[in-house]
């Protein structure tokens, strides 16, 4: 649904929803912490910057025509990717499988504690790194988006 | 039916399919920029289920860098759509040949 909507708004609200079945799976997966930033990030500041760029941008219907690769082309791709997916699907059904409900259920696997010492102790470095890269694109927003008038 | 692991692959493998569809075949800047995330957040997806399958929380602190990283270059792209839209008027990206020889 994300790729067949015309309007970028309807596109945007089909993505929250799939983002939300995502974070459904997260807590299937006892990954209570990582739904609870999906939900929190994903589906809320990102979506909310999306929106208001639309917004910001004030479209009009007759800006959107371009849209439209012709149908023969998008087919091709269509069943090439369906091909490729159902390829690789058949090989994965014929292995031996793994089913979830064998594994054991970890004490107190996926929590905020659980992360956070891992975040803290093991990956402190990629985590202070990934804080400087937050405000390297934070400085590059701005530059980008005064842009060159002033 | 049990769930399996390979549900999960496949889940995650059909997501990253539309989001490559989607990024190839519209031509909405915008649009381009949610398959992007589709793709992501379909990565996202297995390193959980990995994680999951061998109990460890490596997997979930790598989801918190790429949510991270995503939401970083979230920013900067829609930036630059801005600042494209105030010059092209106009959302298309195979106006976007500044860059040809």
């Amino acid at each position: 649904m994300v790729v067949s909507h015309k309007n970028p708004v309807s596109s945007a609200i089909s993505l929250v929803l799939t983002l939300f079945s995502t974070a459904v799976l997260f807590v299937l997966l006892h990954a209570h912490f990582i739904a609870a930033i999906q939900i929190l990030i994903y589906a809320g500041a990102i979506m909310v910057l999306f929106l208001f760029t639309v917004m910001f941008l004030n479209i009009r219907d007759s800006e959107l025509r371009f849209d439209s690769m012709n149908i023969p082309k998008r087919m091709t791709f269509l069943f090439l990717f369906i091909a490729v997916v159902g390829f690789f699907a058949s090989k994965l059904f014929s292995s031996s499988p793994v089913v979830f409900s064998e594994l054991r259920d970890p004490e107190n696997f996926g929590t905020v504690a659980d992360v956070g010492r891992s975040l803290f102790s093991d990956y402190l470095l990629a985590f202070e790194l990934t804080s400087v890269l937050v405000v390297i694109a934070m400085v590059g927003v701005l530059v980008i988006a005064k842009g060159r008038e002033s | 039916m049990e769930i399996q692991v390979t549900h999960y692959v496949v889940l995650a493998s059909v997501l990253f399919a539309i989001g490559v569809y989607g990024v190839i075949t519209r031509k909405n800047i915008l649009i381009v920029l949610m398959c992007l995330e589709l793709m992501l957040n379909s990565c996202n997806l297995l390193f959980v289920v990995f994680s999951r399958l061998y109990e460890g929380a490596t997997g979930h602190v790598f989801v918190l860098m790429s949510v991270t990283v995503a939401a970083a270059e979230v920013a900067v792209g829609l930036a630059f759509v801005v600042s494209i839209y105030r010059q092209k008027e106009s959302l298309d990206i195979d106006l976007l040949k500044l860059l040809r020889g």
